[in-house]
């Protein structure tokens, strides 16, 4: 193995596990405060994905701007998120998660079909931003620029959502929430909003993370439950619900696939999963995580 | 009391409804389909009947013994895949292959589910759906044994002419005949499922659902009983799917993917998982609605989804829980007016 072939495989692993700690943290941030397991989560991803081809080529006569599709597509699915938090999940709060579990599966069913109601079922892809266009040279390889970019946006979200939890008074309202809801509620913090809080941040990312993927990979239907089951992986092997137990299980779940394909190419997707099966035998709590009574 | 618990589990009153034999009678309804339905009446039942087993298999974890198993699927997988790869590459004939599957599937659920009980809740059903995802992924995978995303193509049906022997089977179709096969098999394994749940194995398995650490306080060794009951289940599953890899005349990996357990998941609890036969319902309802809607529409995934928010939301027992709902009104309603 040459320096430059080991250098490519870190970087496109790093690429990946930044593009899924993008996903998986709006995942774990629920899970942590709100314990609702989020299918739906890779549905919102999808539509911010969808979200932002549709800005892009309604501004494409204007000069196209990918940024500001790239945040409507965002806004887009925080409203959604909203809707749906206010609207349903909010009534199964107390019930067993098997309830949960299924709310969030029959939004999956509904939000694929929608989406391929309006957007049809055509590969769509968006152009990268022109200020991104090309590379640089790192050991022997070549790097996107806009792969380099995405690998400053996950640790500057890592960062920030972990400094926005340890710091922040709403910071410190969600960890108390994941805590003790009731105990939080009795003390006179309005507990309900706060859910919608979260759950709309985590909407926001998974729209956020959808637009950000369109210059890299075509939109096409079936691509939110195939990133769900990744993003739980990720998930899993940080410790559900350790936000920074998910950064450090996406930077796992990457170099295991990019150097899995090098070793085993036809089982490299068979070894995320036993990866993630071994850390629940292990340690179910996650690599980072604490385990919850 | 000294009253051993055993004694007081094993037979509580059964309700006027136990006491009726529904398998048989069920077996006895649908078996003149064949001569006085059409071909898509044929159709349509044999796979409500493969998947009605599937699901009364996984109400076995899910509502007996209160498992939230999220990778099921992968027992019907193996199942498939055994009793296809055995038939098709290997020439097996059928009357191994069924069990072979069985066991087969049985096999696994014995190893992923050793590791799965080890867990609760959340964390068990994320466990059964990364092994169910390794399933998966080998079948998709490995091209030498299944076929990757090709498949195993073209399962023969069994061989069926023993049938000829009887009078009237005789001059039924390859596809009649096949389904006269599942409905015996399928009634045999609905009935074995039942006894299991009436037993005292399957008392303690509800003992276990309703109170873990109570049940673990008198002394039942809770891992051992959860892990019988989960390889009892994914035996189950893998002889129906071993019944629909031949309906469908080939395996693919697609039948392993994990939202295929959601699907089964849906069944069981639209039917009712407090209610042995209520999975065989959803799989009925399920199965029937998917033909008739996809005949309008071929967004049936949307139905489904809207299907299961009104159920969450208006029928959280099931359309069972909600029939015995509404025979409770009915009768406090002619008793008030008596």
């Amino acid at each position: 193995m040459t320096v430059s072939l080991i250098a490519g495989q870190v970087l496109s692993g790093l690429t990946t596990a930044m593009f899924l700690f993008l996903i998986a943290s709006g995942l774990s941030l629920v899970f942590g405060v709100m314990r609702v397991l989020n299918f739906a989560h890779g549905s919102f991803y999808m539509i911010g994905a969808y979200l932002a081809w549709q800005v892009v080529s309604w501004l494409q006569p204007m000069g196209a701007d990918f940024w500001i599709a790239a945040l409507a597509a965002g806004a887009g699915v925080a409203v959604l998120g909203a809707i749906v938090e206010r609207l349903l999940l909010r009534h199964l709060y107390g019930l067993e998660e098997l309830y949960q579990l299924l709310l969030t599966y029959a939004l999956v069913l509904i939000l694929g079909d929608v989406a391929k109601y309006t957007w049809g079922t055509e590969q769509l892809s968006v152009h990268r931003p022109p200020i991104l266009d090309g590379g640089v040279p790192v050991l022997g390889t070549t790097l996107p620029l806009y792969n380099l970019f995405i690998m400053l946006v996950g640790p500057a979200i890592a960062i920030g959502g972990g400094l926005l939890l340890s710091r922040s008074s709403a910071g410190r309202m969600l960890r108390a929430a994941a805590q003790d809801r009731e105990m939080l509620g009795a003390l006179g913090a309005n507990v309900g909003a706060l859910y919608t809080f979260m759950f709309i941040i985590s909407s926001f990312l998974a729209g956020l993370a959808g637009a950000l993927i369109t210059p890299i990979e075509s939109v096409v239907p079936g691509m939110d439950v195939q990133i769900i089951v990744q993003a739980f992986i990720v998930v899993v092997i940080g410790g559900l619900g350790s936000f920074w137990g998910t950064f450090w299980g996406a930077v796992i779940y990457g170099l295991t696939l990019s150097f899995g394909i090098l070793a085993f190419p036809e089982f490299s997707l068979f070894s995320v999963f036993l990866l993630m099966a071994v850390v629940l035998i292990v340690r179910p709590w996650g690599l980072f995580g604490r385990p919850i009574r | 009391m000294s009253v051993p618990l055993t004694r007081t589990l094993v037979r509580p009153a059964a309700p006027p409804a136990r006491r009726v034999p529904w398998t048989l009678l069920i077996f006895l309804l649908l078996l003149p389909l064949p001569w006085i339905g059409s071909r898509y009446d044929v159709f349509l039942m044999n796979q409500i009947m493969i998947d009605a087993l599937f699901a009364v298999s996984l109400n076995l974890l899910l509502g007996t013994t209160g498992l939230v198993s999220f990778g099921h699927v992968a027992y019907f997988g193996v199942g498939a895949y055994v009793c296809g790869i055995l038939m098709k590459t290997c020439g097996v004939p059928f009357i191994i292959a069924f069990p072979a599957a069985g066991l087969g599937a049985a096999f696994f659920s014995l190893v992923f589910g050793y590791f799965c009980v080890r867990l609760t809740k959340i964390y068990f059903a994320m466990l059964t759906l990364a092994f169910s995802q390794i399933v998966w992924a080998v079948c998709f995978k490995w091209d030498a044994v299944t076929g990757g995303d090709q498949g195993v193509a073209d399962v023969p049906f069994p061989d069926m002419h023993w049938m000829d022997a009887v009078p009237g089977l005789g001059e039924l179709s390859q596809n009649s005949k096949f389904y006269v096969l599942t409905l015996i098999l399928v009634a045999v394994s609905i009935a074995a499922i039942g006894q299991i749940t009436r037993s005292p194995f399957g008392r303690m398995l509800t003992a276990i659902r309703d109170n873990r650490e109570r049940a673990a306080f008198i002394g039942l060794n809770v891992r051992a009983f959860e892990l019988s009951a989960f390889v009892v289940a994914g035996g189950f599953a893998g002889l129906s799917g071993a019944l629909y890899g031949i309906f469908t005349r080939g395996v693919f990996p697609d039948y392993v993917y994990w939202p295929q357990s959601a699907q089964v998941m849906i069944m069981t609890i639209l039917g009712g998982m407090n209610y042995f036969w209520g999975p065989a319902i959803g799989a009925l309802v399920l199965d029937w609605l998917n033909q008739e809607i996809t005949n309008y529409t071929q967004y049936w995934p949307f139905v489904l989804g809207s299907i299961l928010l009104v159920l969450l939301f208006a029928l959280p027992g099931g359309v069972l829980g909600g029939l015995a709902r509404l025979g409770g009104a009915l009768r406090r309603w002619t008793a008030r007016d008596a």
